[in-house]
């Protein structure tokens, strides 16, 4: 039962509190990128989370097993990225040859999320934070779902401004990020919610 | 005329085609780490080190590396580099190592770097590239600098870790916080439009070209430039046709 609520408590922690790109900032580039309309902004949302999830599968193993185990503990940006860089493009290929109707869907979103820091960062942050393989998997959920759920909210906000008179200046990035900035602050009214909910 | 040519390549990182407010590339570090003065200048002075490094590897091979598979080349210099940066501010500055945590290994993913490989030094020679990655260091440990200033000043009184008395009163401390560096970054990316406004680049010419996923990019995944594209260039080229 415990266990069970760790792992509750991390899930919770990375979809709200911890949200990566909103008050971690990873991830930022596809989030103000591609979250123009509601169906790309999900579609990226959902291929990020898949990314994740599959990185943190692969990258904790090699972390643990390989890197660990022969003392090369600080190859591990350049392994994690290779990995990652070539899990997305077999990712892309599989997807293109086997489920065509799925890579129609989620695959053009799969180029732009090998340079991703959230992908990468999650990776590394699941490391840093000791998290076993399971909780390492939740925590990678969490983080992808937080991304698919402040891409969807944030790509409401960007319909209004699209329609709204903006000052010069502030046309384009500018309002953008006045209106990320906004979003996360709702954000920060998560603080300290889960640790309450489940102390 | 040579002179010129290699000082603008220098000076045009610091403000005209600056990256965090004009390119807007490296994003995601800029926003994070610019919560005090000291860690926004060590994250720029590493992105710094790596971007001359790589940008001089790269360049000097250019010719080598097989244009189809260039950019996991790229990347795998880069994060060479990385790593070396890592070990050495691990070894000699453990603050700082812990203040940046793991946006310093990041950097590996930081657009400027890899958008610069791919805009400048695969296709210019070593003493350009070099400078290139200078200027553009530069210009993005100033940008870092400014920006944290703001934030630590207002939000936290003080700078680089240096409490400022009469402000302990009155801090704003909503800006050190994540929403506080989202609302600096949107009204500095304004200023500096206005304040370069009919000189700046148009965002046109970098929004894909500078993109590393340019090649792999179908038209209309990636909506930031197009949206830039639509805005800026309109704005700037009515500018342009005033003076």
């Amino acid at each position: 039962m415990d266990a069970f609520k760790s792992l509750l408590v991390i899930l919770l922690s990375s979809v709200l509190v911890n949200n990566y790109v909103l008050s971690r900032f990873l991830g930022i580039c596809p989030f103000l990128g591609v979250s123009k309309k509601l169906d790309q902004a999900t579609g990226m949302g959902i291929a990020v989370t898949a990314v994740m999830l599959l990185a943190t599968a692969v990258t904790w193993p090699i972390q643990y097993f390989l890197l660990d185990k022969v003392g090369l503990g600080y190859m591990q940006t350049i392994v994690f990225i290779l990995v990652i860089a070539s899990l997305v493009q077999l990712l892309e290929l599989l997807l293109k040859r086997f489920i065509p109707a799925l890579h129609k869907g989620l695959g053009v979103y799969l180029p732009l999320i090998t340079t991703n820091c959230a992908v990468l960062g999650v990776a590394i942050n699941n490391i840093n934070d000791g998290y076993n393989f399971l909780q390492s998997m939740v925590s990678s959920l969490g983080v992808g779902l937080g991304f698919l759920l402040a891409m969807v909210l944030f790509s409401g906000l960007r319909s209004r401004i699209e329609e709204s008179n903006i000052p010069k200046p502030f046309r384009g990035l500018g309002a953008t990020l006045i209106a990320a900035s906004f979003l996360s602050l709702a954000f920060m009214g998560f603080a300290g919610i889960v640790e309450k909910l489940f102390a | 005329m040579k002179k010129n040519g290699s000082l603008s390549v220098l000076l045009k990182g610091l403000l005209k085609e600056n990256p965090v407010f004009v390119l807007i590339l490296g994003t995601c570090p800029t926003l994070a780490t610019t919560t005090n003065v000291t860690g926004a200048f060590g994250m720029g002075i590493a992105a710094l080190a790596v971007l001359v490094c790589s940008n001089i590897l790269i360049s000097l091979l250019r010719k080598v590396i097989p244009d189809n598979v260039r950019i996991p080349c790229y990347i795998v210099v880069i994060a060479g580099f990385v790593t070396i940066v890592q070990m050495i501010v691990q070894a000699f500055l453990p603050g700082l190592y812990e203040m940046l945590g793991v946006y310093l290994p990041l950097i590996t993913v930081n657009c400027i770097i890899l958008g610069r490989a791919e805009m400048f030094a695969g296709k210019n020679n070593v003493g350009k590239s070099a400078l290139d990655g200078i200027g553009m260091g530069l210009g993005f440990t100033l940008a870092l600098v400014v920006m944290a200033t703001i934030r630590e000043v207002l939000g936290n009184a003080s700078f680089a870790g240096i409490e400022i008395g009469f402000l302990q009163n009155y801090k704003i401390e909503f800006l050190v916080k994540a929403p506080g560096g989202l609302l600096v970054y949107g009204c500095l990316i304004a200023l500096v439009y206005v304040i370069t406004r009919g000189k700046a680049p148009l965002k046109k010419s970098f929004s894909c070209a500078g993109c590393p996923n340019a090649a792999n990019c179908q038209t209309g995944t990636c909506e930031a430039p197009a949206e830039t594209v639509a805005e800026t260039p309109a704005a700037n080229s009515e500018e342009g046709g005033a003076q």
